[in-house]
């Protein structure tokens, strides 16, 4: 787009494209170490019960078992938030949801150490379990966890401005009941964890462990772990293979990752866990169901006066993330329109079902689907154009919310604008045949929280920067690569800044050993953190190039500009080469790096000193000059979000401050069929203020990727739940859209410029998502003519709302069918009903009488 | 199980292994040859990362026996390259976008390989037929159209040189 940049802004292969595309590249599950063995996880088949006794013995005896590891042997409970150590590797004394960890088989092979999972006799006391969170709020006693009374993990309540006085004012108000359903990452590559110990030379004991794992936070893991193996940090290393998708599945410690390093212990040899896709669904840690109260009030010229909104979050067993997302989902209705006052109650709830977590668009999702559904209602009610209410409540940067938020680079009126003009929004709207609609939502998202999770002082992210007399960049960076393209913007902003090209750079990333610390992949923190911390690092190591070449061209370092390859004094020549042709010059330039720098520099290096000073030097001249003046070549950077960035001072305002959001704008057209219910997303027009695009096609793939899976949410996702067994536990039953059902998305890149990210570049992977659902939700509303309250929106909610609005009876669709059958149809219960393991299973079943229990005294 | 003897010939080179019956070609691929391309994303099939070719067809080798595709040609992801160098699809879905996170970019290859194999010049409503038997999370599907659009021209224009 500009002209002053030669390597960003220009369309970028992944610089680890190819290991992918040939196989060659390493995810945790590809790697093996010699003597390694597999590790298998027994789950409970109870969603609330207390653990009575664990008898292993058989399964110890089994030929090809090494060890079963069992809750004591790690007694330590841990939690990715600071506040929500409530989870232990495997159960202590109690289950809590179906899939809950209670023992790890280590065997030489997966089948004997499926064979021994059946050998572990345990002994439960089933309680009452909690699959409704609202029902789960009125608890009195079997608690999930002895410490939260109610089952509530955390409530809050906010008021901003004065609500009261608002919907006093307004002249038109809104109120509705949105339900989103459950929704979870299925990243195509299932957890893996590989940990290995070392012996140590002086006590002669285990010492140093190694865990290879698919994880987005490589630091955190390594917290975790220290905490939980009650070893120092600096004994324990964490490395990234390639992470086959994350979308906040990975961006906390997932029990296996710690089963694996207490199993290779107890075990004493290298030991691997893979999740099946079963065990992926269990794990979750996805977007919780979440009942949203939306209120919102406007003004009848369409300004938005005041919105309260109660959300109860499910949020299953554990706290995981829980915290963080029931404040996201509060804080996030500030910072896109201009809302004067706000009241939000919000509910995270404890049930008896897998943990819910981050996934993308953590916190926003649910309640935007509600917000902008809502908007839509109002504007109809008043009669404006749903694109021109949007308008009329921008907020008018730079500003401070009424939440606290602070908005600086704000993109969202152009956004609106181009979607609105690439979609022919004004010509086509409300004139499309009957059955076919266009809708319009809007939405944003932090580009990092300005607050780290584990609170500290420390920068987000630092990136150490080596250049050596070859003329090799290496940057080492702790930021985690998952598929998002974060090794290649690290590769691009060093090599801008350098002036060198890029395969120059080489990117060592995500291994606690030799990368300095950053915190991970979520909540779209690289680009603006570890972008800038690269930035950075580049700029310090420039400046020691700078100083040595500027002497050597008898110049001062400001003169000197950086590009193509070459340090070039401004207005000056370079012989016979020109800068900005780096193709060419890079090949001449290697070779005579390789040679200067290793051979015959010092003949060079005399000749030209003969030669008196130039106007120009190659990169790797520079480097050799600055290496023999200064010794070293290295840099560091490091990122902490301005103190004004980190919102204010209620309780909760950690949650939701950025320094700087992403903003989107979204029209997507739809055709319903009021026959069966079906609806067709045909085409998503998404237009996304990234600050500034690093890599057009990343960002480009990563607008239609979130628009694509928020589409996925919109009709066919959704996890089915019959008293906390998962009834779609497989790719095909939870129907994560398949290229024919995925519509033309049009990405619409904007480019705000933000004056804090690296070149002005801002969050692109999250924000778009959450524009997608409500978009769909209100060109069905365009189309037909109802409003849907609860995603996804199946055939049967459609085909409910379309006979409520003819005040036809709902069809039942479960009638006649077994009432304790879950109102979905049941595509399969998942192995653990195979396996006979389920809670009802039948007394003459062979594989009970195959296996009977260590109690019953029968060997 | 007690293992048998058998013959398998991948990307080429034939191998003698001794495997139980029982088997499934994935396992062999990744644990026995070492070719860890082939990824195991789901375990019945529904998802298409662990696609090969079995003399041309591509197949889903997670649920495929390995005695069974004794005497057949299996062509893995690791034999796509062509004379050391990324073929034209491989380069394309670098250059589009069409790999995010590349776990299911294996499967996406050998499907692609076996369609273009059929079908030198589908229509996007080919392509999209196509490439249904596979998932992908991250990209939306959108960014591999481009590069198979792409990979095709270039493949037509490579044949126009040879010429």
């Amino acid at each position: 787009m500009s002209n002053d940049f030669s390597i960003i802004g220009r369309p970028t292969a992944m610089i680890d494209a190819a290991g992918k595309t040939t196989g060659a590249g390493k995810y945790t599950d590809d790697l093996s170490v010699p003597g390694m063995l597999v590790g298998k996880i027994l789950h409970s088949p109870y969603p609330h019960a207390r653990i009575l006794r664990i008898d292993t013995r058989r399964a110890e005896k089994c030929e090809g078992v090494v060890a079963v590891a069992v809750g004591k042997d790690a007694p330590n409970p841990y939690g990715i938030l600071p506040v929500g150590h409530d989870e232990y590797p495997l159960a202590l004394d109690k289950v809590r949801y179906v899939g809950d960890n209670v023992a790890c088989v280590v065997a030489v092979s997966e089948v004997i150490a499926e064979k021994a999972l059946e050998l572990i006799n345990v002994e439960y006391e089933v309680l009452p379990a909690y699959f409704d969170p609202e029902e789960s709020m009125k608890a009195q006693s079997d608690l999930i966890h002895d410490s939260k009374p109610g089952n509530l993990e955390k409530d809050y309540h906010h008021i901003f401005g004065d609500p009261d006085q608002g919907f006093a004012e307004a002249d038109h108000v809104a109120e509705a009941r949105f339900i989103a359903n459950e929704v979870t990452h299925a990243a195509m590559e299932p957890h893996s964890t590989l940990a290995s110990f070392e012996l140590d030379p002086h006590t002669g004991k285990p010492g140093r462990l190694t865990v290879w794992s698919s994880t987005q936070v490589p630091y955190y893991l390594q917290h975790k772990l220290s905490l939980v193996l009650e070893m120092p940090m600096a004994q324990i290393r964490v490395i990234k293979p390639l992470v086959g998708g994350g979308f906040g599945g990975k961006s906390e410690v997932i029990p296996l990752e710690i089963i694996a390093a207490v199993a290779a212990r107890k075990a004493q040899a290298p030991v691997k866990i893979t999740y099946t896709r079963e065990e992926v669904f269990w794990a979750h840690r996805g977007r919780p169901r979440t009942i949203i109260d939306l209120k919102t009030g406007v003004r009848s010229d369409g300004r938005i006066i005041a919105v309260k909104a109660r959300v109860v979050q499910d949020g299953g067993a554990y706290c995981s993330y829980g915290v963080v997302t029931i404040l996201y989902s509060g804080a996030l209705l500030g910072a896109l329109y201009d809302i004067p006052n706000i009241q939000y109650d919000g509910y995270r709830v404890l049930t008896n079902k897998p943990a819910c977590g981050a996934m993308r668009g953590h916190g926003t999702v649910n309640v935007r689907f509600a917000f902008e559904s809502q908007l839509d209602e109002l504007a109809a009610k008043i009669g404006i154009d749903p694109a021109e209410i949007r308008r009329r409540n921008l907020l008018k940067p730079p500003c401070i919310t009424v939440n606290g938020l602070r908005v600086q680079s704000y993109g969202l009126p152009e956004c609106i604008e181009k979607t609105v003009a690439r979609s022919g929004w004004k010509e086509r709207k409300g004139k499309l045949p009957k059955g076919r609609g266009l809708g319009i939502a809007c939405s944003h998202y932090v580009s990092g929280a300005a607050n780290s999770i584990i609170r500290s002082d420390m920068p987000h992210s630092t990136v150490n920067i080596k250049i050596d007399r070859d003329g090799g960049v290496v940057v080492y960076t702790g930021a985690s690569e998952i598929g998002q393209g974060s090794d290649t913007m690290t590769a691009q902003v060093a090599a801008e800044v350098l002036g060198c090209s890029l395969p120059r750079v080489r990117v060592i990333a995500a291994d606690t050993d030799l990368t300095p610390i950053d915190i991970g992949s979520y909540s779209s923190r690289v680009t603006f953190m570890a972008g800038n911390a690269t930035l950075r690092a580049a700029e310090e190591v420039k400046k020691l190039i700078a100083a040595a070449a500027a002497k050597k061209m008898n110049c001062t370092p400001e003169e000197l500009v950086f590009r193509g390859d070459v340090v070039i004094r401004r207005n000056g020549h370079v012989g016979t080469a020109v800068p900005g042709r780096p193709a060419e010059q890079s090949s001449a330039a290697s070779v005579s790096g390789h040679v200067e720098g290793q051979i015959l520099r010092g003949s060079l290096q005399q000749k030209r000193k003969e030669e008196g000073p130039k106007d120009w030097m190659t990169f790797e001249e520079a480097v050799v000059a600055a290496i023999d003046f200064h010794g070293a070549l290295t840099g560091t950077g490091s990122y902490a979000p301005p103190q004004e960035a980190r919102g204010g001072k209620h309780k909760g305002a950690g949650v939701g401050p950025s320094p700087a959001y992403s903003y989107s704008a979204q029209v997507a057209e739809v055709s319903v069929d009021e026959e069966t219910g079906e609806v067709t997303v045909h085409k998503v027009w998404a237009a996304h203020d990234c600050g500034r695009a690093l890599n057009p096609v990343s960002v480009e793939g990563q607008i239609i990727g979130s628009v694509w899976m928020g589409m996925g949410q919109a009709l066919t996702e959704e996890m089915v739940w019959k008293d906390g067994m998962l009834m779609n536990p497989g790719l095909l039953e939870y129907r994560s859209p398949s290229s024919v059902e995925s519509p033309e998305v049009e990405p619409i890149i904007v480019e705000s410029v933000d004056p804090e990210g690296p070149f002005g570049a801002k969050e692109c992977s999250e924000g778009s998502l959450a524009a997608t659902i409500p978009a769909i939700a209100n060109a069905i509303y365009d189309a037909v003519g109802v409003r849907l309250h609860e995603s996804p929106f199946t055939p049967e909610r459609v085909l409910a709302a379309l006979r409520t609005k003819k005040n036809v009876k709902a069809l039942n669709l479960t009638e006649g069918v077994d009432p304790t059958s879950p109102t979905r149809f049941r595509e399969h219960g998942g192995a653990l009903c195979f396996k006979g393991k389920g809670p009802e299973r039948h007394a003459l079943d062979p594989s009970r009488r195959q296996f009977p229990s260590a109690a019953g005294g029968a060997d | 199980m007690k293992k048998e003897l058998i013959e398998l010939r991948v990307n080429g080179r034939a191998h003698e292994l001794a495997i139980e019956p029982s088997a499934l070609l994935l396992d062999v691929l990744r644990q026995e040859l070492q070719l860890t391309g082939s990824k195991r994303g789901c375990d019945d099939s529904s998802c298409g990362a662990c696609t090969v070719l079995v003399d041309g067809v591509a197949m889903m080798s997670c649920t495929l026996l390995a005695a069974s595709c004794e005497g057949q040609e299996i062509t893995t992801v690791e034999g796509v390259s062509e004379h050391g160098a990324l073929a034209a699809i491989q380069k394309a879905y670098g250059d589009w976008g069409g790999a995010q996170c590349g776990f299911c970019t294996p499967g996406f290859m050998m499907t692609v390989k076996s369609l273009l194999a059929e079908n030198p010049d589908p229509s996007e409503g080919e392509v999209r037929a196509a490439l249904s038997s596979n998932l992908c999370r991250c990209t939306g599907y959108s960014q591999m159209y481009d590069a198979i659009r792409s990979a095709v021209e270039v493949e037509r224009k490579g044949l126009a040189a040879a010429k």
